[in-house]
């Protein structure tokens, strides 16, 4: 079992991970990385980078070519109950309701009905969406989509939270707000996150640390530690220090675009 | 409201004018009956044979039907099988296009030949005729499922059985309507052909199709045009009855079934 300096086991561990897909291309090659608990990690990079493809990786989803990861220890596909994925779109079942939407997770694993119920009003009240149970997904906003699809997540109760770009098909402002409410969750809950973006304002707002990724094949070129205080609100975005830290990310990014 | 209404009375009188024009060919040309009978004259024939008219529309309703129901429960256990399984869909989906493009009316004495004349063997051939459409689009909504939503599943250590049922089926349902509703208006077309040529076990007695080769020989040609009314309006129910269960199973939820304006 692999252990970090001090000694504990790293929530997130990948080492050497490469994937090739079929016809001999890499999607990503000998990434190497460590995530503490309570860890918010994003990865930032031009498309092509290979960031949905680590994030599948650590997911279990699709098997690793080369190199090791570990979830607190364990592989990916046996640390599964750690962890909750939110994808890009909200992939809620059309044919189901909010509420049937958020008990997915507990229903595939016969969970009594009543804790069922409950645990999923519970969920909605924390994502804004007690109103809309029992609506169906065509009826609701983007941002209504997504708070569903991450109140779903939640109701498994993960330790680890797996985000693929879930805020990218979404109008600022909206995404923002979303922003905001992932951090009160995400101080609350004590997760440890790994998220996927290509916004940089989006990366420097939420993260502790930034992993900018270098395409063909996805690689990580640096390392960013965010030096932003917490708790972080609407007006943390209003601040010298984020615009600063916001033109820096941004310059290392180009230079690995145009690289 | 009041422009659907207008738009109703306004296909009542094109019918109206379609029905007078028909029967003032017959009347002012003097055609005789038996080459080209009047609205009028195929009213008194639907009139007077009624009761074995709607003898004859009960048999044909039962076999096509019966077929349709086959088919459906046939296709879509097939569809499963094809979803489950990609090599079985490799190996076998081709031959269900040979269901599709078999004549049907050549095919017909062979199966008559086998199950014998009359009520069964009819259904059969309409089952064959049905089957085909239900497996191509149902498989096709099965293997078409987002692969964020497999995911998903895979995330919860679902088996696959609860992929099948509570991802792919449900995914599935739109496509499964579509091709019953094509089946739909085939079953009847299949039942009559079948009825073509298995009739009847009995003289005088059969589905549509046997009724409307005897009406022929017996230069009945206004009864024969009551046969062929009958003949649209069972069809026409099958589709309605069909488009009914689809409005049931998709309204609440599907985008096909959007209302028009939202509030």
């Amino acid at each position: 079992m692999v252990t970090t300096r001090d000694g504990s086991i790293p929530e997130i561990f990948l080492q050497g991970v490469s994937k090739r897909f079929r016809k001999g291309t890499f999607a990503v090659e000998s990434v190497s990385l460590e995530v503490k608990r309570g860890e918010f990690v994003t990865f930032l990079g031009p498309s092509g980078c290979g960031k949905s493809t680590l994030l599948k990786l650590v997911a279990g989803l699709i098997p690793v070519s080369e190199g090791v990861i570990q979830v607190n220890g364990m592989t990916p596909e046996n640390a599964r109950d750690l962890v909750g994925f939110i994808f890009q779109d909200a992939t809620l079942l059309p044919w189901r309701t909010v509420e049937q939407n958020v008990g997915l997770g507990m229903e595939l694993e016969h969970a009594a009905r009543l804790a069922r119920k409950e645990r999923v009003s519970r969920m909605l009240e924390l994502v804004g969406l007690a109103h809309v149970a029992t609506h169906y997904p065509r009826q609701l906003s983007g941002g209504m989509k997504m708070r569903a699809s991450i109140a779903r997540a939640l109701v498994s109760r993960p330790r680890i939270l797996l985000m693929d770009e879930p805020f990218a098909a979404l109008d600022e402002m909206t995404r923002d707000r979303l922003n905001e409410e992932l951090l009160r969750l995400y101080s609350e809950q004590n997760w440890t996150v790994l998220f996927v973006t290509h916004s940089v304002a989006e990366a420097v707002f939420l993260s502790s640390r930034i992993v900018i990724l270098a395409p063909h094949p996805g690689r990580i070129a640096h390392e960013y530690a965010v030096d932003l205080p917490w708790p972080r609100t609407a007006e943390t975005r209003e601040s010298k220090a984020f615009e600063g830290q916001v033109t820096q990310v941004s310059r290392l990014l180009r230079a690995v675009a145009h690289a | 409201m009041k422009k659907q209404a207008l738009l109703g009375l306004n296909s009542v009188i094109v019918l109206a004018c379609l029905l007078g024009l028909w029967q003032a060919v017959v009347s002012l040309n003097h055609l005789p009956a038996y080459i080209l009978p009047g609205p009028v004259a195929v009213a008194v024939a639907l009139r007077d044979r009624y009761p074995s008219l709607l003898n004859s529309l009960w048999i044909t309703a039962e076999e096509a039907g019966g077929g349709l129901v086959a088919s459906v429960i046939a296709g879509v256990a097939a569809a499963m099988v094809f979803a489950q399984w990609r090599w079985l869909r490799q190996l076998l989906y081709p031959y269900t296009i040979l269901l599709q493009t078999v004549p049907i009316v050549a095919i017909a004495p062979l199966i008559i030949n086998w199950a014998g004349a009359g009520i069964f063997s009819v259904t059969i051939v309409t089952f064959i005729i049905c089957l085909a459409p239900i497996i191509a689009n149902t498989t096709q909504g099965l293997i078409s499922v987002d692969e964020n939503m497999v995911h998903l599943f895979l995330m919860y250590k679902a088996t696959p059985a609860q992929v099948l049922f509570k991802l792919r089926l449900p995914n599935a349902l739109s496509n499964l309507f579509t091709g019953i509703r094509i089946s739909a208006g085939i079953s009847v077309i299949g039942g009559i052909t079948g009825e073509l040529f298995a009739g009847s076990t009995r003289v005088g007695e059969g589905g549509l199709g046997y009724a409307i080769i005897y009406a022929s020989n017996q230069m009945e040609t206004g009864y024969l045009f009551a046969l062929v009314f009958a003949a649209t309006v069972l069809g026409f129910s099958f589709f309605f009855i069909v488009m009914f269960f689809e409005w049931l199973a998709l309204h609440n939820w599907h985008e096909s079934k959007r209302p028009e304006s939202v509030e």
